[in-house]
């Protein structure tokens, strides 16, 4: 009767002692955190023993402050650059087959498509053929064998466009390289702990705690950054010009209402920089150096080659940036833009550029700004909660179970260090509604303690002596305990699936609340209840 | 002496007026649904979309004042209102404002928020934004569908798990009860017209979750008694079982209570709304598993012997 075997009281200590003593960093929260961002820039930090956990509840950011943003990727857009490139490839190698399919235009379509007019439909099949063999390929796992294009024709039209398979590898890329470059444009700016995910299949979630606002981060990460240079078809023209298939009308930078007739296939694009810097030009007015990766500069170099006298555009977010003219071919692959820029604005490009071009556009569906002061605020109020909810508690229930009653409130007091412990153990994250959490865990963690005590006092009258009773009321209470528990943390589960920023954080605590209050209920009580019981031998118990 | 909430052997008839409590549960669950249907719930920017300021002055707020300075900036439907919670220094004015979700836009651009907050700054002069929320249509709608599904799929997750650890019957009477708590909670906000956002729903299924673990401690013991007293009726047997429990019941509540109240006066005035969804669902969820979950147990009857097979299967003749 009443026994618990050692190795088990052993665990169960060792269990809360571990617990506690993963919570202990954050008691002292302010010291810790300045201790942890010493030891990241040097070695020797000092404040915080380093044999203790160091480790740390993460504050979300409607206790922090910060901003919130919720972005899709236009992934299409890639799909129009993609087929936008294509064109001069088709076009070359059907104007080579002119005796065969007749001559062709391109005709207004879907963007995500090129649209093809032959002037003998009877060769249409022919010309299928031929495009058939531009494509490549698609290099990802699980569509081995298939193609990247798909060409079709339809009477007298070539519809060429990216298969399925393609489309799929094309957008997990862009993705990806999104990610990528947001996630190196934050760091730049060197914050602490920013979430940059990825949320199903497009979107993108970022959360930078303590930045000022969701604006300000919105120009950091730079709604579409993308660099192009174009070839220059009419410079200087005004608004009304009408742009052909395969063009496109964009203003000038310096001087809105002047526009360039560019051509829309770029002939490199950002994605092939491989280096920015700030510099000056020759007049000693600020600008910025750049360098091209190979292909890039190849690319480049042949171009400039070929068109010397020409002008070409350096365009930034659909905006001409200058057009200068080509004075001689180019060949190491490295530049100069200049523009009239400040020192400011062509340090800020050479950074964007530096960390690349996002490769499609981002559209933004939910951005939350929340002052520091706001989360301060609630913290406070958060604490004031937490410690009167937990005095009303500790005396209640000293009031209704006596010495009993107090077995319960060590183990609550427990519970909510061993919360602590596990929500910095498995770094998650405490928001307002997580603390909501807590406060009802202190209210329900009683629950199976209080399951159990009634049930003594049940058995109590059954007379069978006061060891008999406690053990009877451990046993009995379980069934309840466990299912009634179980119920809860379905729910808790639910809510951290379905459930987004701080309504996961409240599943977080209210799961780990359950964890916890069974634990403390069903063995540590149970071992304070059998450590007082085998001291004092009682002949009756009160509970 | 210990302090006692209930006496000590009580033999409370909880059922002699049952068709009272059901007809009680039935009036006010026909109220809610009145008031959803007819006014409808106040909708945050979560499920609606939109863009929801919070600003603090230290100069009075007229909320007329506000509205005016905002008027020019044609925004559509605006709402204002201001916010007092004790918490808040004597200085410090706070007003929550909302703003319709433009169309043609997801997320509100960084130009309405400045344009807002210069007009404002013409009323009162150091005002400002503490947070600015925006949500657009496109997210609002799924989260709108993603909360219908999460509470679905909780209330349907429990079901089957009371239906495998008891009997049928015990998972209509549990589920009743649960839904009774969710109509009443979803009806008392629509009817004092209290912000309904995310948070919300995750109050909801807390509710769904605390109702059930006090409906499921008195199951357990009706179905232990069940076993115990197998020559009582089932309505003494559940009463008894009530009875038995209700020490139990009273006390658990009052301790989540205890710490509620405390989150609810002295929380801040953010998460009010949340822990007041809470403290009506533990005590509607209390109140529904001693009157709504028992007596739809006893309507449907329970079979008695669980040791033997089904009588039914016993009887059937065959073909």
């Amino acid at each position: 009767m009443l026994q618990i075997a050692l190795w088990k009281r052993l665990v169960i200590w060792f269990l809360c002692i571990g617990g506690l003593l993963l919570a202990l960093p954050n008691a002292f929260y302010s010291r810790v955190e300045s201790f942890n961002d010493a030891k990241l820039t040097s070695e020797t930090a000092e404040g915080w023993p380093s044999f203790l956990p160091s480790s740390l509840v993460n504050l979300g950011l409607d206790l922090r402050g910060g901003a919130h943003l919720l972005a899709e990727v236009q992934v299409a857009d890639v799909y129009e650059q993609r087929m936008a490139a294509l064109w001069p490839e088709v076009r070359d190698l059907l104007r080579n087959e002119r005796a065969k399919v007749g001559t062709i235009r391109l005709q207004k379509g879907e963007p995500n498509e090129l649209k093809i007019k032959l002037s003998k439909p009877e060769a249409i099949n022919d010309a299928v053929k031929l495009v058939e063999t531009l494509a490549k390929p698609v290099s990802s796992i699980g569509s081995v064998g298939k193609l990247d294009l798909e060409v079709i024709g339809e009477n007298s039209d070539l519809i060429v466009r990216l298969s399925e398979a393609e489309r799929r590898a094309t957008d997990d890329r862009t993705m990806q390289q999104a990610l990528e470059i947001i996630r190196r444009r934050i760091d730049e700016v060197g914050t602490r702990e920013p979430t940059i995910q990825r949320q199903g299949t497009e979107r993108i979630l970022i959360q930078v705690p303590g930045i000022g606002s969701a604006s300000e981060l919105k120009q950091l990460i730079g709604t579409t950054a993308q660099l192009t240079f174009q070839p220059v078809i009419a410079a200087r023209v005004n608004s009304d010009s009408i742009a052909g298939s395969g063009e496109e009308l964009l203003p000038s930078l310096e001087n809105p209402s002047e526009f360039y007739l560019l051509d829309a296939g770029a002939v490199v694009t950002g994605e092939e920089l491989v280096d920015a810097q700030p510099s000056f030009d020759q007049n000693g007015r600020p600008a910025v150096n750049f360098r091209f990766n190979p292909s890039g500069a190849r690319k480049f170099g042949d171009y400039t080659a070929e068109n010397i006298g020409n002008p070409f555009a350096i365009v930034l977010d659909n905006e001409v940036i200058s057009a200068p003219t080509i004075q001689s071919h180019i060949p190491g692959g490295s530049g100069i833009i200049t523009g009239s820029f400040t020192i400011e604005e062509s340090t800020e490009l050479a950074v964007l550029l530096r960390a690349g071009a996002l490769p499609a556009g981002l559209l933004f569906l939910e951005e939350r700004t929340i002052g520091p002061e706001l989360g301060a605020d609630s913290i406070r109020a958060g604490k004031i909660a937490c410690v009167v909810a937990f005095g009303a508690v500790l005396i209640f229930m000293a009031a209704s179970y006596g010495l009993f009653g107090l077995f319960a409130n060590v183990a609550l007091l427990l519970n909510v260090g061993l919360i602590f412990g596990l929500l910095s153990g498995i770094g998650a994250t405490l928001t307002l509604p997580g603390i909501a959490g807590i406060v009802l865990t202190i209210g329900m963690a009683v629950d199976a303690n209080v399951l159990i005590f009634e049930r003594i006092r049940e058995e109590l009258v059954s007379a069978k002596g006061p060891a008999r009773a406690i053990e009877l009321g451990y046993e009995k209470a379980m069934s309840a305990i466990l299912d009634a528990n179980v119920t809860t943390f379905i729910a808790a589960v639910i809510l951290f699936v379905m459930g987004s920023g701080p309504v996961r954080g409240f599943s977080i605590t209210l799961g780990l609340g359950i964890i916890t209050s069974v634990f403390t209920a069903i063995f540590v009580t149970r071992l304070l209840v059998v450590m007082w019981f085998e001291r004092r031998r009682p002949k009756t118990i009160e509970v | 002496m210990r302090l006692k909430l209930v006496p000590k052997n009580t033999s409370w008839d909880f059922f002699s007026r049952s068709k009272l409590w059901i007809g009680i549960s039935i009036v006010l669950v026909v109220l809610s649904l009145l008031s959803f249907f007819i006014q409808s719930l106040n909708f945050g920017i979560d499920f609606r979309g939109g863009t929801s300021i919070r600003t603090e002055s230290s100069e009075p707020i007229d909320v007329a004042d506000y509205r005016s300075a905002l008027s020019s900036l044609d925004l559509g439907d605006i709402t204002i209102s201001e916010v007092f919670d004790p918490n808040f220094a004597d200085d410090q004015n706070v007003a929550m404002i909302r703003i319709q979700a433009q169309p043609g836009q997801e997320a509100a651009t960084s130009t309405l928020v400045e344009n807002s907050l210069q007009k404002l700054r013409e009323v009162s002069e150091d005002i400002k934004f503490v947070s600015v929320e925006s949500v657009g249509p496109k997210v609002s709608g799924e989260l709108i569908k993603t909360a219908i599904i999460a509470v679905i799929l909780a209330i349907s997750a429990v079901l089957f798990y009371i239906w495998i650890r008891f009997e049928w019957q015990f998972a209509v009477g549990a589920i009743s009860a649960l839904i009774h708590d969710v109509i009443l909670t979803i009806g008392i906000f629509s009817a004092l017209q209290i912000k309904f956002d995310l948070a919300i729903i995750a109050a909801i299924l807390t509710i769904v979750g605390y109702s059930l673990n006090d409906t499921v401690v008195v199951f357990d013991r009706v179905r232990e008694n069940l076993r115990k007293f197998k020559k009582r009726s089932l309505v003494e047997v559940m009463n008894l079982s009530i009875n038995e429990t209700m020490s139990r019941t009273v006390m658990t509540s009052v301790t989540t209570l205890l710490a509620l109240i405390s989150l609810f006066i002295l929380g801040g005035d953010v998460i009010r709304g949340f822990v007041f969804a809470m403290i009506w669902g533990v005590v509607v969820g209390t109140y529904s598993s001693i009157f709504i979950a028992s007596a739809i147990l006893l309507w449907t009857g329970v079979k008695r012997d669980w040791s033997k097979p089904n009588a039914e299967a016993g009887t059937q003749v065959p073909q």
